[in-house]
């Protein structure tokens, strides 16, 4: 069973990286590893955001519809196109990228 | 080229200081992102989907071969090995982190380059013609004049608040290859009547979500008033253009809402008015620069050469790169070379660190150690004497820069699109690497000859999609990437705003629909048509009815 909850993102300041708020107000880069929450409690998602914002560890915070599976309660994708882009990286092979 | 001289050393090696201690305070915290924003983008940088992105400077696209291993240097240092060039003639870096781009821009500052105003409500690089100095059909070198103008906009304090981004494209040439129809001043050098040399003066022109082409404002303006000509431009455009809306700020809107003859009248007025201004630009200044764009030491050579001959005649895949991919020269036994940016399946663009530094060698031994970046997102060996083209092909050939396709369908203009742009609203690049798989052998098979397809992924047109002979345009309808196609567009001598076909196509139909489009122009094509030809003489409802008939 998959269900719809909501999360953090936004891009590290000092390298610009694609970051998603985490367990323990900590950011990864993986969106799987991030934590979803739902409509009431996202509220409180980004107040925590707003902090790491104060703190130059983010910028831009946003909050995303993400594609969570109940069992694990964790997420697997974003739901907009967009976002699944940002998340996985360019979808065309870059002449020398990692 | 034109060199530095010490003011403009020390105003960017001062702007690299100011900028590293801004990017100081921003990592420490004392300066909040609201107020560094402003401060990044009048140096480049932008936040893109996954990273910063920096955009250097090149103006009128023209490299040194040191600048352009510069250029590789800092892709491979401090990127991903890898660099794009733009439809201004500039080149982007995809990956830079914020900590590293002061010294990006120190390491440019030591060749000569920068990334002042290539962001920012100000006047970007003037761009120009990549065949300047070279062409057969150029009455006078546009690129002093394109230098002037730089020097003259760079960082005015007067310009550095206009209501939105300005462009200025300057050609020489009866061609426009420099897209001076769809510029904020287009500028073209003509003679009168009295055979004095001197500017047709377009403004207005534009891409994005309001495109036009530009009006003439002044049929014929003398050398020695452009630069207060420009200034009078930019005061009324500062005073008058709307700055309550971020999509009517540009100088298209004003000019289009005031009509060009109000406008020009506003224009005259102020112009007449700074009379006493010390701006008459004067020989001895227009000699001094000039001086830096004198033509090389061309050997004396003839046009004839065996090497080419006795090479053409045994080798199809150089006789085809030779026919569409070098041209003319204005110089005897010389050719101009095209190095093409689009590859079988490639990124429109895109050139690794190892190409660049490849392509700078062979600017040192094969055209004097200069490269120029395109508009089309093409790279060109301006001064190749004819004997050398064999051996520069081969070289080329095994850079995978010799794909023969200048100015053919796979040589797309494509913006980055969703993949790496955070305005777009769908991929582009996916499109252009599709269709130059699909055309791979149905350019050849079908001779289709001259056909401009450009993409853009979102309304704002950095791809130019506007004025594509073929336009394509991505958005996004319900989640999914559709694709929006536009017949007709042009950004030559000829040019027109591209018009809307019909219903978008699916991201799996685009593909098959272009080569509809395609086959429409070859059924119905008389003696030499282009593709524009055609579709222009028979009208968009031949084409319309054509393509989605059997859909």
């Amino acid at each position: 069973m998959k269900m719809t909850l909501r999360m953090v993102t936004a891009n590290r300041l000092h390298d610009g990286a694609v970051v998603y708020l985490a367990a323990d107000d900590d950011w990864t880069r993986n969106v799987e590893s991030g934590l979803a929450a739902n409509t009431e409690d996202a509220d409180k998602l980004m107040t925590t955001a707003e902090e790491a914002v104060h703190n130059q560890l983010i910028v831009a915070p946003y909050l995303i519809d993400v594609e969570v599976d109940v069992q694990s309660s964790r997420p697997v994708r974003p739901i907009r196109f967009r976002e699944q882009i940002r998340a996985k990286g360019p979808t065309i092979f870059a002449p020398a990228a990692e | 080229m034109y060199q530095y001289d010490q003011t403009d050393h020390t105003l960017t090696r001062e702007r690299v200081t100011e900028y590293r201690d801004q990017v100081s305070r921003r990592l420490d915290g004392n300066i909040s992102e609201d107020d560094f924003r402003p401060l990044r983008l009048k140096n480049g940088l932008y936040m893109q989907l996954h990273a910063y992105m920096l955009r250097v400077g090149i103006p009128y696209g023209m490299m040194s071969s040191d600048q352009l291993r510069m250029l590789a240097y800092i892709g491979r240092k401090y990127d991903k090995g890898y660099g794009h060039f733009t439809t201004r003639q500039n080149l982007q870096y995809n990956w830079p982190t914020l900590e590293d781009t002061p010294d990006i821009l120190e390491n440019l500052a030591s060749v000569e380059m920068n990334a002042i105003q290539t962001s920012g409500n100000v006047n970007r690089n003037v761009t120009s013609d990549p065949l300047a100095g070279v062409a057969p059909d150029e009455l006078e070198d546009p690129r002093p004049y394109a230098e002037i103008i730089r020097q003259f906009l760079t960082l005015h304090p007067e310009f550095s608040w206009l209501p939105r981004k300005f462009k200025v494209a300057i050609t020489g040439a009866e061609d426009d290859r420099a897209a001076i129809n769809v510029h904020d001043i287009g500028l073209k050098l003509l003679k009168n009547e009295a055979g004095e040399t001197g500017f047709r003066v377009l403004v207005g022109g534009g891409l994005g979500r309001s495109p036009f082409i530009g009006k003439v404002i002044r049929e014929f303006l003398p050398k020695d008033d452009l630069i207060r000509y420009i200034q009078a431009i930019l005061r009324v455009y500062n005073m008058e253009g709307r700055r309550d809306n971020m999509f009517k700020a540009r100088i298209k809107i004003l000019v289009h809402e005031l009509g060009i003859e109000k406008f020009a009248s506003l224009v005259e007025e102020e112009f007449q008015a700074s009379e006493e201004d010390v701006l008459f630009l004067g020989q001895a200044e227009e000699d001094r620069i000039k001086a830096f764009f004198a033509a090389p030491d061309y050997a004396d050579l003839s046009d004839d050469s065996p090497e080419v001959i006795e090479m053409s005649s045994g080798n199809e895949a150089f006789a085809q790169w030779l026919e569409r991919n070098v041209l003319a020269h204005k110089q005897a036994g010389y050719s101009i070379v095209n190095l093409s940016l689009k590859p079988l399946g490639g990124v429109p663009g895109d050139i690794t660190s190892d190409q660049m530094d490849a392509v700078a060698g062979l600017a040192d031994t094969f055209s004097f150690g200069q490269i120029r970046a395109t508009h089309r997102q093409n790279l060109v060996l301006a001064d190749v004497a004819k004997k050398d083209l064999p051996s520069l092909w081969q070289e080329l050939v095994d850079l995978n820069l010799a794909t023969p396709n200048l100015d053919r369908i796979s040589d797309i203009i494509c913006c980055p699109g969703m993949d790496y742009c955070s305005l777009a609203t769908a991929r582009s690049i996916p499109i252009a690497k599709r269709l130059s798989e699909r055309f791979a052998d149905l350019d050849t098979l079908l001779n289709i000859g001259e056909l401009r397809l450009n993409i853009s992924g979102c309304i704002n047109a950095c791809g130019h999609h506007h004025v594509g002979h073929i336009g394509i345009l991505g958005v996004e309808k319900n989640g999914e990437e559709f694709y929006q196609i536009t017949l007709g567009g042009s950004s030559s001598e000829d040019a027109d705003i591209g018009q809307i076909i019909g219903p978008a196509f699916s991201s799996e139909d685009i593909i098959d629909a272009v080569e509809k489009l395609v086959g429409i122009y070859i059924s119905n094509r008389e003696d030499d048509e282009r593709f524009l030809d055609t579709y222009r003489r028979l009208g968009k409802a031949v084409f319309k009815e054509a393509l989605y008939d059997a859909a």
